[in-house]
């Protein structure tokens, strides 16, 4: 599901403004379809950058980057944007959603910039966005009318991951999701994100810096043995 | 996206509400300036029409073309009735109507003028004034009024009204001894016409009696005071010169009516007995100018009736009378009084339907054929009897936009100024804004949307301000030219239009255009910072 080979990335000129994201230099990287992958390192070691090189936002300057079998080299920058829409979920540490918006919109927008999702769904999105909501333990009226900021950052990242499943995507990413949540919060947060994206048939590639999450995932990996060629910050 | 940049704008609702605000003044005002640039243009266009030339004693063409056709200002000199008359009988001349200004009704000017005014004077698209109610004025104490005389004042048929000198609204010399009757109220055409009371010339002229009149009154007994000494010398070969001098005054005055009174009296003879004749003749001619020459005249004319005894007593007299400046007062009582009242007679024995001002302000001219204007403006222009001006109302207009065209361009480079105040406070707003937005665009590009759609976001959102700014500034305007129209229609004389004009919309297309561009900058600068966050922002 996801391939990368010899994938080189960097940050130059503006290397200064960020340490710790100098050039990246990935040898190999392999996903199945459904497998779960928990990839660990440090903070600033370059996780976020090769996120964003799978994820399409970034291009590899060097090598190569399949997703779903799409060499994302080959598209062009708007194109890997809606193959990012129509094929990813992505969940950031915090701040995943938009404070304007309901948490079901905020579900829904996952819909609304992917035209492979919206005729996958269709009028039913709302309630394949309910449903997923309900498994996340969201979908009580008091929290579907509260403003999105009022919630705690657990049920913000619950919303985040329903709307990274919604329209069930072959790829989900998740940059440290949990780095911002309790202990207790943290591993339900983990069970429910899992059974979701086991349920939705999704590939999953969790990203973290605390290695005590590693267990529950199908395959560790660290972040140090990917990166070949890595810069010293 | 559209929906997505009116949810987001509204989450940041009060800085929204601010540059909204900016940009709805800047717009009210620039829409409110070329409102009133454009409504003071068809104001002063549709004011006069039909009218080919406009005809005063030399002067500034703008200056006539204000006071006569505006009511604004006063002509410099006075235009004689026989270069009026001079005029109106050129073959070219169609029509020409006199007008006499200088008196105001409560600050509206008052015009002296001839019924076929109401014929000949057109607006706007060649439309002829219309009486409302009523009818044009017939005798010299009636009047008609203009639309906005009548609404503001509360005027209707009937309504007795007094004018009052001078142009200006103070006045304290009104002349309440002369009043009009509205006999018609025109309708209403938005110009000046609306705001003028007009009245025919001679009720315009025998106002002016008072004044026009003392002068020309009182120039015989000016010439009586110095002459009566002379006479004093009594040596008799100066009484030839008098006898001559009383003459050529008899002639000179031949018009006013002082003649007439000689001629009265001598037809009176017939029927009076000779001794009160001697009595009167002695006492008028005694009032007359040189009472020794006059004295004497009378004698002459005397002594085929009268016996040489009576006439020698009533020389006698006139001559005691003639030495004491006792008599002089006495005599010029005498003479004063009899004067008007055959004045007075001559006038409405004669001249009822034709009355013939001595000079008037200006007058409206039109021809019989429009091609001729130029050269009929020459000939008035180089008229030998007096010095005029022929004005085309048109032309001078012409001179008058380019005057005020500095003035009008000043005030649209300052509306524009504001714009751009307001245009850079929305900039403000989305370069302010966009850092504290980052975290926004990498949630939307993680859910697909491209950099060039948060371009478009951010490119949606100055429009959709500006948008409500123009409308808001719409309203805002409306609003105030709900509350200002009464008052610059009593003031000025501005009707201003309640649609919106071509110019209008390419005014609010143009802020339009200029929000988009002045925001692309910080559309860009988002597209870039989006581009390079990917999804994490660097915060």
């Amino acid at each position: 599901m996801i391939d990368v080979e010899n994938a080189t990335f960097s940050w130059a000129p503006r290397t200064a403004a960020a340490p710790g994201t100098g050039v990246l230099d990935i040898a190999s990287f392999h996903l199945d379809a459904g497998e779960t992958a928990f990839l660990h390192g440090p903070s600033g070691c370059g996780k976020s950058t090769f996120l964003g090189l799978v994820a399409g936002v970034l291009q590899a300057q060097g090598g190569t980057v399949r997703v779903d079998g799409t060499d994302l080299g080959s598209l062009s920058a708007p194109a890997r944007d809606r193959f990012r829409a129509d094929r990813m979920g992505v969940i950031f540490q915090m701040f995943n959603l938009l404070p304007y918006l309901s948490v079901l919109d905020n579900v829904l927008l996952a819909v609304r910039f992917s035209e492979r999702r919206h005729a996958a769904l269709g009028a039913q999105a709302k309630d394949e966005a309910l449903r997923l909501l309900a498994h996340l333990r969201m979908d009580a009226p008091e929290l579907l009318a509260a403003p999105v900021a009022r919630l705690s950052v657990g049920q913000q990242q619950r919303v985040a991951a329903a709307r990274a499943l919604l329209g069930r995507p072959p790829v989900v990413l998740a940059d440290e999701p949990t780095s911002a949540l309790d202990e207790e919060v943290k591993a339900e947060f983990i069970d429910l994100l899992l059974a979701e994206c086991a349920e939705a048939g999704s590939t999953l590639l969790f990203v973290s810096h605390d290695p005590r999450l590693a267990g529950r995932f199908d395959r560790a990996v660290e972040f140090r043995d990917l990166a070949a060629g890595r810069a010293a910050a | 996206m559209i929906a997505l940049a009116y949810r987001s704008l509204l989450n940041r609702r009060f800085t929204l509400l601010l540059t909204v605000l900016a940009i709805a003044l800047s717009v009210a005002l620039l829409l409110g300036i070329e409102r009133l640039r454009q409504q003071a243009r068809d104001g002063f266009t549709n004011a006069v029409s039909g009218t080919d030339l406009i005809i005063a004693a030399r002067g500034n063409d703008l200056q006539i073309l204000l006071a006569t056709v505006f009511g604004i200002g006063s002509t410099s000199n006075t235009l004689d009735w026989e270069a009026f008359e001079a005029i109106h009988t050129m073959p070219e001349v169609a029509w020409a109507v006199p007008i006499s200004q200088g008196d105001n009704h409560k600050g509206h000017p008052v015009i002296g003028t001839e019924a076929a005014y109401f014929d000949h004077f057109r607006y706007g698209n060649r439309q002829p004034l219309r009486m409302a109610q009523g009818t044009v004025f017939d005798a010299p104490d009636e009047a008609v009024v203009g639309a906005d005389v009548a609404a503001q004042l509360g005027y209707g048929l009937g309504t007795v009204i007094v004018n009052a000198h001078g142009a200006g609204d103070v006045s304290f010399d009104v002349h309440d001894d002369a009043p009009f009757t509205i006999t018609g109220i025109l309708a209403a055409t938005g110009t000046p016409v609306d705001r003028m009371v007009f009245v025919p010339l001679e009720g315009f002229d025998r106002i002016h009696e008072g004044y026009g009149a003392v002068p020309e009154a009182a120039d015989p007994f000016a010439e009586a005071a110095p002459r009566a000494p002379a006479s004093d010398l009594g040596a008799p070969a100066k009484e030839g010169q008098d006898h001559a001098e009383a003459e050529h005054d008899a002639h000179a005055h031949g018009e006013t009516g002082h003649a007439e009174e000689h001629a009265h009296e001598d037809h009176a003879e017939d029927d009076h007995d000779h001794a009160d004749h001697a009595e009167t003749s002695n006492d008028s001619h005694a009032n007359g100018e040189t009472g020794h020459a006059e004295d004497h005249a009378h004698a002459d004319h005397a002594e085929d009736d009268h016996d040489h005894a009576d006439h020698a007593e009533a020389e006698q007299e006139a001559h005691a009378h003639g030495e004491t400046g006792h008599a002089d007062e006495h005599a010029h009582e005498g003479h004063s009084e009899a004067e008007h009242a055959d004045a007075e007679h001559s006038d409405e024995a004669h001249h009822h339907h034709d009355h013939e001002p001595g000079a008037v302000n200006a007058a409206f001219v039109g021809l019989t054929s429009p091609t001729a204007v130029l050269s009929v403006q020459r000939r008035i222009n180089e008229y030998a009897g007096a010095p005029l001006t022929a004005v085309m109302p048109a032309v001078s207009l012409q001179g008058l936009w380019q005057i005020t065209g500095v003035a009008e361009d000043t005030l649209r480079l300052m509306s524009w100024a504001v714009v751009a105040a307001g245009l850079i406070g929305l900039v403000v707003m989305l370069a302010a804004t966009l850092e504290g937005r980052r975290r926004e665009f990498a949630i939307l590009r993680a859910v697909g949307a491209t950099p060039g759609m948060i371009m478009r976001l951010i490119l949606g959102e100055a429009l959709l301000i500006t948008t409500l700014g123009i409308c808001a500034g719409i309203l805002l305007l409306y609003a105030l030219q709900a509350v200002a129209a009464p008052m610059l229609a009593q003031q000025f004389g501005l009707r201003m239009g309640w649609a919106f004009s071509g110019r209008e919309l390419a005014l609010v297309a143009a802020v339009l255009g200029a929000a988009l561009i002045a925001s692309l900058p910080p559309a860009w600068r988002t597209y870039r910072a989006t581009l390079a966050d990917g999804l994490t922002p660097r915060l």
